[in-house]
């Protein structure tokens, strides 16, 4: 029943307030070695506006793709050594833009909107002049240069297609031997309660390796996503992944007591999450506190964004240890409580 | 019929939370004996069979199943129990021979012992035939029947029933008692909850749960004579008249 009328309500929330492609207040990094007049009233500008928070100034070249690759920023603006004089000199300067585009979609808002603001500089400065001044902004989109989708959702699949598979099939299969009173027999029987539980287990976690490596195939030789970093650390988080999608679905068919109760619960409390709380559709960032901090039990969310950290930016485990750390967290919180469960309804 | 007791409750309860479930039961079943189990929905048959089966522990009491101890030894004695459960508990898109390999292998029988064993398992149940075709094809009596030898089929000292003739036509149910008694006679101690009273005068005794107690136990003529009604079913209406727990 409140499922029924709670339904509506929550989703017109979040997705009328929350799941904005809009971005606010977007972390930037800003290289000025210039530091004149004109290159500080920009930066004051840019900052001014509501799309923008400088996260950190940073001061050479060098900087720039360590901090990209710790993912604070999303944007940063470089500006030449000689901005102001740029402008009173030729009339014209140019202003640099690197967007992180391994997601496609922010990064071009991001760059539009920086893009405007610098327009919209240019145009107060230039009133009342025979000459226009002109800042010409050149774009990088780091990671994805073609602005390709696919590196938005191959990521994305992956933790879809591996959360379905193994949770909701897990839960049903073991929810469907309660049913069916098979589960029982097996449990007066001389098995132990955790050998069934990884007898139905293992095939899924098979499967899953067969989606992986599908995927993976299917996006490197079909779609042109590459494998930027390590196969290997890829491969181990998936599976990582899989095995907190496994232990989710042990939670489930401990508590459900219907194959369709099991369905339901897979879907509502994973699935629905996982689309749109786990930075694949919707950026997070934009998100308001409550959502943002629901998301990060959603497993999917560091899943995603370890995939997209190895794969597209080819980052190695230091820099998504944090994650690793997080998923594993889950594994032993969930499992445990699975098995908890377990035990309490053979008591 | 021995004196050899294979199972033994004293004062054995089960509480869940402040609602008990099985209030402080004492009884003996003896090898090779129909202990019929008795009660009303709702009286504890169930939680009392589940305790004695390893599958819950006690609250406190002591039991013994085949000589071990049901808080310590649980695993043991799942090893000398046969298990047929109120719902038909049979894999339906597996064949009638890789059930059978199925719950042979979970109590580790060997290749050989279950080949052998099915050829003259099936032959019994004039199932030969019909080896290799999926249990869901089967009538629903031939498929209890199928249930009943696999829940013996490793040779457990004890099989406990649950409800097994649910459902069942009265030919089926008298061929499925045939059965049972076979079972008895090679030495299989049976335990069987049953709601039909004339199951009930085939057991060799019998108990009757009320309200998670054990109000009367002994033979049904003892019990048919004791109350000093004609069958046992009046025996059973003028016990469950007395619940005060009503039955979900």
């Amino acid at each position: 029943m409140f499922i029924l009328l709670g339904m509506p309500v929550v989703q017109i929330i979040i997705f009328g307030f929350a799941l904005t492609n809009e971005v606010k207040n977007s972390k930037i990094a800003i290289l000025d070695p210039s530091n004149d007049a004109a290159s500080t009233s920009l930066i004051a500008q840019i900052e001014a506006s509501r799309y923008f928070e400088v996260d950190q100034v940073i001061h050479s070249a060098d900087e720039i793709e360590p901090i990209f690759k710790k993912g604070r920023i999303k944007l940063a603006v470089i500006f030449p050594a000689s901005f102001n004089e740029d402008l009173q000199h030729f009339n014209k300067a140019q202003v640099q833009l690197i967007a992180d585009a391994s997601d496609p979609n922010v990064a071009n808002t991001l760059t539009n909107y920086a893009t405007a603001v610098i327009m919209d500089y240019q145009d107060r400065i230039t009133q009342g002049r025979k000459l226009p001044y002109t800042i010409s902004t050149e774009m990088r989109m780091l990671y994805n240069p073609e602005l390709k989708g696919a590196y938005n959702f191959v990521p994305g699949v992956m933790a879809m297609v591996l959360l379905l598979v193994c949770t909701m099939m897990t839960a049903i299969t073991i929810v469907r031997e309660k049913e069916m009173g098979t589960m029982e027999i097996m449990l007066v029987s001389p098995m132990k309660p955790f050998r069934i539980v990884i007898a139905k287990a293992v095939p899924y976690l098979l499967l899953s390796s067969v989606n992986i490596t599908s995927i993976l195939l299917l996006s490197v030789f079909v779609l042109d996503v590459p494998i930027n970093g390590s196969l290997l650390l890829l491969v181990f988080e998936s599976l990582l992944f899989t095995l907190v999608s496994l232990a989710l679905g042990l939670l489930i068919s401990s508590r459900a007591e219907s194959q369709q109760t099991a369905m339901f619960i897979s879907l509502v409390a994973l699935f629905l999450p996982t689309v749109m709380l786990s930075g694949f559709m919707f950026p997070v960032e934009n998100m308001p506190l409550p959502l943002r901090t629901v998301s990060n039990i959603v497993p999917a969310k560091w899943y995603y964004s370890i995939v997209k950290s190895v794969m597209i930016k080819g980052i190695g485990l230091h820099a998504v240890w944090k994650e690793t750390l997080i998923l594993t967290g889950m594994l032993i919180f969930f499992l445990g409580l699975a098995i908890k469960n377990f035990k309490i309804r053979l008591a | 019929m021995s004196t050899d007791r294979v199972i033994t409750a004293e004062h054995l309860s089960k509480r869940f939370g402040s609602f008990t479930a099985v209030d402080a039961i004492s009884f003996d079943v003896y090898r090779g004996e129909i202990f019929g189990f008795l009660g009303a929905n709702g009286a504890g048959k169930t939680t009392a069979m589940r305790m004695l089966s390893g599958l819950s522990m006690p609250t406190s009491g002591k039991a013994s199943v085949a000589g071990f101890d049901v808080y310590k030894e649980n695993e043991k004695i799942k090893q000398n129990i046969g298990y047929m459960s109120q719902k038909f508990s049979l894999y339906e898109d597996l064949t009638v021979k890789e059930n059978i390999r199925f719950y042979a292998g979970i109590y580790g029988k060997s290749n050989q012992f279950i080949k052998e064993k099915t050829a003259v398992v099936l032959d019994r149940l004039h199932l030969t035939a019909e080896g290799d075709k999926l249990v869901k094809s089967l009538p629903l009596g031939w498929k209890q029947k199928l249930a009943f030898s696999v829940a013996i089929f490793h040779e457990p000292k004890i099989v406990f029933l649950d409800e097994p003739t649910g459902g069942v036509d009265p030919v089926t149910r008298r061929e499925f008692w045939n059965m049972i008694y076979q079972a008895a006679n090679a030495g299989i101690t049976i335990f069987v909850t049953t709601h039909y009273m004339d199951e009930a005068e085939y057991c060799n005794r019998v108990s009757i749960m009320v309200d998670g107690r054990i109000d009367a136990l002994d033979t049904p003529q003892q019990l048919k004579k004791t109350y000093g009604v004609a069958t046992m079913d009046d025996v059973f209406l003028k016990l469950a008249r007395k619940a005060v727990r009503s039955a979900d």
